[in-house]
C-alpha cells in the first residue's frame, strides 16, 4: 500500500527531501516506516512522528493513503 | 482564533482591535497575554536573522487542540494565538498568545498553559543565522531546543 512521508526541518536537509511516496506492507507501524526510510532499526530519542497530523505512537499502524512525518524537536514560540 | 502568518505583525494592534471585534464588553475582568519576540542573541552567538518553518495542517490542528483543552480547564471566553512563520529579523514578535476570561486566575493559569504546550509540542522550528566567531563570517543553524519555561 501507498502512504505519503513528510520531513521537516534538519530532517528534511537529512533525507533531501520534504515529501515521498512510500510502498509499505500491510500492518506497518510508524516505527516500520522510520525503519524503511532510514535503514536505522529505531527510531532516535529525538525525533518526533506524526500520522495524519497527529502525534502518534512507534506501534500506531498505518492505512493506506496515510501521511506520516518526521521531525526533530520543534523550537516554535 | 488561531492565525499562522508570514507577514510581520504588531501584537498590539492585534490585540486590541481583537478585543473590539469579540463583543464580550462587561464579561471580561481579565486578559492575559504573551508576546514573544526575536532576540539579536542566542547560545552564546549573534543573531542576523531567523527562519520560522511549520507544518501546515498539523501546525493549526495542533494550536486549535491547545486552545480547546484550554477551554476545558478554564472558563474562557475568548483566545486569540497568532504565530510567525517565514524569514524573521531581530525584534520581529514571533507569537502573541491572549486568553479574555471572567478572573485572573483563569487568564493567567491559561494563558501560561497554551503557551507551554506550544514550546513543547506544536509543529514549528527555528533555523537562524548567526556569526561565526572564529571566521566573522554568517552561517546557518537550527535551533535543538527551547529553554525551559518553568
Amino acid at each position: 500500500m501507498s502512504i505519503k512521508v513528510l520531513y521537516f526541518a534538519s530532517l528534511k536537509e537529512q533525507f533531501g527531501c520534504s515529501e515521498e511516496q512510500l510502498n509499505v506492507g500491510n500492518l506497518s507501524t510508524v516505527g516500520e516506516v522510520w525503519q524503511q526510510v532510514s535503514a536505522e532499526q529505531n527510531v532516535p530519542q529525538h525525533v518526533l512522528f506524526a500520522v495524519n497530523q497527529e502525534y502518534a505512537q512507534l506501534d500506531t499502524l498505518i492505512k493506506s493513503g496515510d501521511e506520516v512525518a518526521f521531525f526533530p524537536p520543534v523550537t516554535g514560540g | 482564533m488561531i492565525k499562522i502568518t508570514d507577514q510581520a505583525f504588531d501584537p498590539w494592534h492585534e490585540l486590541s482591535a481583537f478585543q473590539l471585534n469579540m463583543r464580550r464588553d462587561g464579561e471580561f475582568g481579565a486578559c492575559a497575554n504573551f508576546i514573544g519576540t526575536m532576540r539579536d542573541f542566542n547560545e552564546g552567538a549573534v543573531v542576523n536573522g531567523m527562519v520560522l518553518e511549520h507544518y501546515p495542517g498539523m501546525t493549526e490542528k495542533h494550536l486549535e487542540k491547545i486552545v480547546s483543552e484550554a477551554k476545558d480547564k478554564w472558563d474562557l471566553l475568548e483566545a486569540l494565538v497568532i504565530h510567525r512563520v517565514g524569514e524573521l529579523l531581530p525584534n520581529d514578535p514571533i507569537v502573541l498568545v491572549a486568553v479574555w476570561s471572567a478572573h485572573r486566575k483563569d487568564a493567567f493559569e491559561a494563558s501560561r498553559f497554551i503557551m507551554e504546550d506550544l514550546k513543547s509540542k506544536a509543529p514549528f522550528w527555528k533555523k537562524e543565522a548567526v556569526i561565526d566567531k572564529s571566521k566573522g563570517a554568517e552561517k546557518n543553524r537550527w535551533v535543538e531546543k527551547n529553554t525551559s519555561g518553568y
